[in-house]
């Protein structure tokens, strides 16, 4: 049992929370913030941060969960695999997201080969130990999980094995959601880890032309606070402008070697996120010279044939798109607490433990647990 | 069951509220309204408490299938026997009278590997104190069962039922050690993940760490289970529900080894999520809490024993995790844990 880690300590995040308050407070009016990191939402929910940020800061999860906002289409495409008996690999956080009629986990009830990994290179083993059988890895996550599937491909994997990339590039979608009409964001807090191969100077020309700060932060709990007392200081000030307070991490230019087999292995191309947009050069997909990895290319997928008996009518009244965007809550969502629970999940949301509408169900909304006294 | 296909899944045998769902809806039903006098079915307890005389017998059955089945720590032998004596002692009976053990064998399962596991039966059986007096084998076709699965069921006699619904407000919540061991070392060799440090299952019998604890609190004792299956946060979801109280959990005071809170972090997955096989989750009266703990701390299956929660009126059936940082719900889990992306 180890000694209070370093950016773990309470005391100092009692005083960053303090300096935040007093920002806000000198602001004078309610101001939201958008972080687009499935991890920062993680670290806000697990230490419990959202208690000790001031009642006029509305800290918005955005399209940062890179499950949450794969789409229908893509599940469809992995689900339609392994079901003509090629084994599916992927990270265990995609199975229970629902595509259009079934999820990687219904296709596994039903007899599919799908197999948790954590790692492309486990997914690789995996193809190695069975040269017999096609291996397909489902990959998904930003640009920082993407360079590791790059790595793998680039490094002559075996014959059966393939990729079936749903892969986001994150800059592209923060464009998106800055346009959104009726979009109350004033400032962006950036994933460290993706910054670690992007570098921080990729947000500078979405800061001239948008107008908003950007702040890249780390995933510690002092972390997130620091990045947001830099934050509500920028918008406050009015000086828009980009601030690394990830340091120990990130540097200006990034990760410059994973950026060369980043864009060796993909192109950014046009797509749908789940529920947000067609996101321009919002999606990575493998490029021609690798099409022989490249499990689109590899094997006919005809996800039509799932959408023969379950026509994806609920999918449409699904208002996750809006919920990540910050511009509607799940109370707004007509399946939200009837067809959409976490047992038969209809969007995103819902799957995740950090979706917007698995926590507003699990908890009734955004509860004031701070009441609550314990006997000494 | 999942509407899409109407098939069992996965996730309905990882202790969590699917699996609950499953049983309440499939076995409770009909088995709670046929008549019995004692701790049945509708309890959903570790157990049942049948009352004989003035003492009850306490019966529990568990069937035990893991991969891989030789892991860290421990092995599907050693796990059969604490499975099944641990939940008797979780009820109070602290001596089991005995235990039967069903084997159901895969055709080609290697020999040398059942002797092993028989081994590790024996071994258990040692040091829990407890005799397996009757059982039962059969062989089934290759690929009609998973290797091996091993049914215990255990008995024995108790003057008190401990049950785990009857936590009051004010209560301490205590836990015998170390959380989340079993889980993440079982994961972490099933998935291959070579993770540097000392990952080790907690799977031992408690009968006697349980029985000391009983002996010095008594009646300040209201309410035990072991979090198994589900961990931690799935025990003390069902004993608030249970008992109808809200519980104020300390997450600073859990006691986590450097290994389990460097894997949890690595592989995304939250301790107090996976199970132990080792350790017990006590309710005990306020003014009791000390004792209980320094008792427990006497014993070498109790060493990191600690109080980590209070039970209050608020929020019945909630845990309300303080994390030193601020205040949140702690989520029950639901299915087996799967490593995150992100």
């Amino acid at each position: 049992m180890s000694d209070p880690l370093k950016f773990r300590d309470p005391e100092m995040a009692r005083s960053l929370a303090a300096t935040l308050a007093r920002l806000v407070d000198d602001i004078g009016r309610p101001v939201a913030v958008m972080h687009v990191c499935g991890s920062h939402e993680q670290a806000i929910a697990k230490f419990g941060l959202r208690s000790l940020f001031p009642k006029n800061l509305n800290v918005i999860m955005g399209p940062g969960c890179p499950v949450c906002v794969t789409d229908v289409p893509e599940v469809d495409e992995g689900v339609v695999l392994a079901e003509q008996g090629v084994h599916i690999a992927t990270y265990g956080d995609m199975l229970k997201v629902p595509g259009t009629v079934k999820s990687l986990a219904d296709a596994q009830a039903c007899g599919a080969k799908i197999h948790v990994v954590y790692s492309p290179s486990q997914a690789v083993e995996l193809a190695r130990r069975m040269p017999e059988e096609e291996v397909v890895f489902f990959a998904t996550g930003f640009e920082t999980t993407a360079v590791a599937t790059a790595a793998v491909i680039v490094d002559n994997p075996p014959k059966n094995f393939s990729v079936l990339s749903a892969h986001k590039y994150i800059p592209p979608v923060m464009e998106i959601v800055a346009e959104m009409p009726g979009s109350r964001v004033e400032g962006f807090l950036a994933a460290g880890h993706a910054a670690t191969i992007t570098g921080w100077e990729v947000f500078e020309p979405f800061v001239l032309r948008h107008n908003l700060p950007v702040v890249v932060a780390g995933f510690e709990p002092l972390d997130i606070l620091a990045g947001l007392v830099e934050l509500v200081a920028l918008i406050k000030d009015g000086t828009p402008r980009v601030v690394n307070t990830f340091p120990r991490c990130v540097t200006r230019e990034g990760n410059m070697a994973a950026q060369v087999e980043l864009w060796r292995v993909f192109r950014a191309t046009g797509g749908r996120w789940r529920g947000i947009a067609h996101v321009p050069n919002g999606n990575l997909r493998l490029r021609d010279e690798w099409a022989h990895v490249d499990a689109r290319k590899r094997f006919t997928i005809d996800v039509t044939g799932l959408w023969n008996y379950a026509p994806p009518h609920l999918a449409h009244e699904c208002i996750c798109g809006d919920i990540m965007a910050g511009i509607k809550n799940p109370y707004d969502c007509t399946l939200f607490n009837k067809s959409c629970v976490p047992e038969t999940p209809v969007g995103a949301c819902m799957v995740s433990n950090e979706g917007t509408c698995k926590i507003w169900h699990l908890y009734g909304g955004v509860p004031d647990l701070s009441e609550i006294e314990v006997p000494a | 069951m999942s509407a899409v296909t109407g098939r069992v899944s996965l996730k309905q045998g990882g202790g969590g509220r699917a699996m609950r769902a499953l049983i309440e809806r499939l076995f409770i039903a009909d088995f709670a309204s046929m008549p019995f006098d004692g701790v049945g079915l509708a309890a959903m307890d570790d157990g049942a408490a049948i009352p004989i005389g003035n003492e009850f017998l306490i019966v529990t059955t568990d069937s035990h299938v893991i991969k891989p089945i030789f892991f860290p720590g421990g092995d599907i032998g050693r796990i059969s026997i604490c499975g099944t004596v641990n939940d008797l002692a979780m009820m109070g009976a602290t001596r089991p009278l005995g235990l039967t053990c069903g084997v159901i064998l895969e055709e080609g399962f290697d020999l040398a590997l059942l002797e092993r596991i028989q081994q590790s039966l024996v071994a258990t059986c040692r040091e829990a104190g407890v005799v397996v007096i009757t059982g039962d084998t059969k062989v089934m076709g290759r690929g009609e069962v998973d290797g091996i699965v091993i049914n215990t069921t255990g008995v024995g006699m108790t003057k008190r039922p401990m049950r785990d619904n009857a936590l009051e407000p004010g209560d301490r919540i205590v836990v015998t050690g170390t959380i989340g061991d079993h889980g993440l070392a079982v994961m972490a060799a099933r998935h291959g993940l070579e993770l540097e440090g000392d990952l080790k299952s907690d799977v031992a019998p408690i009968n006697s760490l349980i029985e000391a604890a009983l002996h010095a609190c008594g009646d300040s004792i209201h309410a035990m289970k072991d979090p198994t299956r589900g961990g931690l946060a799935s025990a003390l979801h069902e004993m608030a529900a249970k008992s109808v109280v809200g519980i104020v959990l300390n997450e600073q005071k859990v006691p986590l080894t450097d290994a389990v809170r460097a894997a949890g972090e690595i592989l995304g997955i939250d301790p107090l999520h996976v199970a132990n096989e080792g350790k017990a989750v006590i309710g005990v009266a306020a003014n009791a809490a000390d004792a209980l703990v320094a008792t427990l701390r006497t014993h070498p299956l109790g060493r990191d024993a600690a109080v980590i929660g209070t039970c209050v009126t608020e929020r019945p059936g909630s845990i309300i995790l303080d994390t030193g940082f601020g205040r949140r719900l702690l989520a029950e889990p639901d299915g087996e844990p799967l490593p995150r992306i992100c």
